[in-house]
């Protein structure tokens, strides 16, 4: 799927970056407002949702070569948050659904998760 | 053998605006200089969520990487309040974090394991009042 599908489906914003999102392809994601979480479980590759908004999120991305966040429940990042993904060319979008909303119009979508399964 | 490469910050306490930048520094060196993104990637976790141990638990302290041929050793070193049971620290989801550090989506109580995790060899000393040295290496190949 590319950013400019996911960017549709959620009816968000793209605040960071004037790249082409149709030449951004995310076929994996990870929904988690805990960054450890996704310092431990995020594959590669895959697109963050989030409704944390602080620039540890997008440290985290850049720790990881997270392809793209996207911040849900209408939350608006700080100023520092932003620039700091554009500096790094990180798209960041923003969508006003929860992020059960967002995970599900995704999902029917076939947007697939993260590939770290855990044992119970 | 070339001598070993030596980057050292000094990391402030409870700045959450600048933490990780070290850690992206380190990454972004030892991508420069040809190691796998997946090495890469191990290092920017260990580190990272070193830094952020730093910045939330010990007032601040010093990160250290040093690149040698086949490996990097990092050191997060602090003069802290010290961890007086490390293998309770070492249980995924005990946690001593300030609420701040929660709200930043930190102090679940991942940090440590995380960071063995990702290591080839963790070591980690630490004395109540006066700091915690954590010492952690990851091999550039895979170790036979």
């Amino acid at each position: 799927m590319t950013l400019q599908e996911v960017a549709s489906l959620l009816d968000a914003k793209n605040v960071s970056t004037t790249e082409d999102l149709n030449n951004i392809v995310v076929n994996n994601a990870y929904a988690c407002d805990l960054m450890s979480d996704v310092l431990a479980f995020c594959t590669p590759g895959s697109l963050l949702i989030t409704g944390l908004t602080n620039v540890q999120i997008v440290r985290t991305a850049q720790m990881l070569d997270i392809p793209a966040i996207v911040f849900v429940r209408g939350k608006v990042p700080l100023e520092e948050t932003i620039q700091l993904a554009k500096e790094n060319g990180i798209p960041v979008l923003l969508s006003r659904y929860s992020m059960f909303e967002a995970c599900g119009v995704l999902f029917a979508k076939g947007m697939k998760p993260s590939h770290s399964v855990q044992e119970i | 053998m070339s001598a070993p490469v030596c980057l050292e910050y000094r990391i402030e306490g409870n700045d959450f605006m600048v933490a990780g930048a070290a850690s992206n520094n380190i990454k972004n060196t030892l991508k420069m200089i040809g190691i796998s993104s997946e090495v890469c990637r191990r290092v920017a976790i260990i580190t990272y969520e070193a830094e952020i141990n730093l910045v939330i638990h010990a007032g601040g302290g010093v990160l250290k990487a040093e690149i040698s041929e086949d490996s990097v050793l990092l050191i997060a070193q602090d003069e802290g309040p010290g961890i007086a049971d490390i293998e309770k620290a070492m249980t995924e989801g005990y946690t001593t974090a300030t609420d701040q550090a929660r709200e930043m989506g930190f102090g679940a109580g991942m940090g440590l394991p995380n960071i063995k995790r990702n290591s080839d060899l963790f070591e980690i000393e630490s004395t109540v009042g006066k700091g915690t040295t954590l010492k952690c290496t990851v091999f550039f190949h895979k170790q036979q």
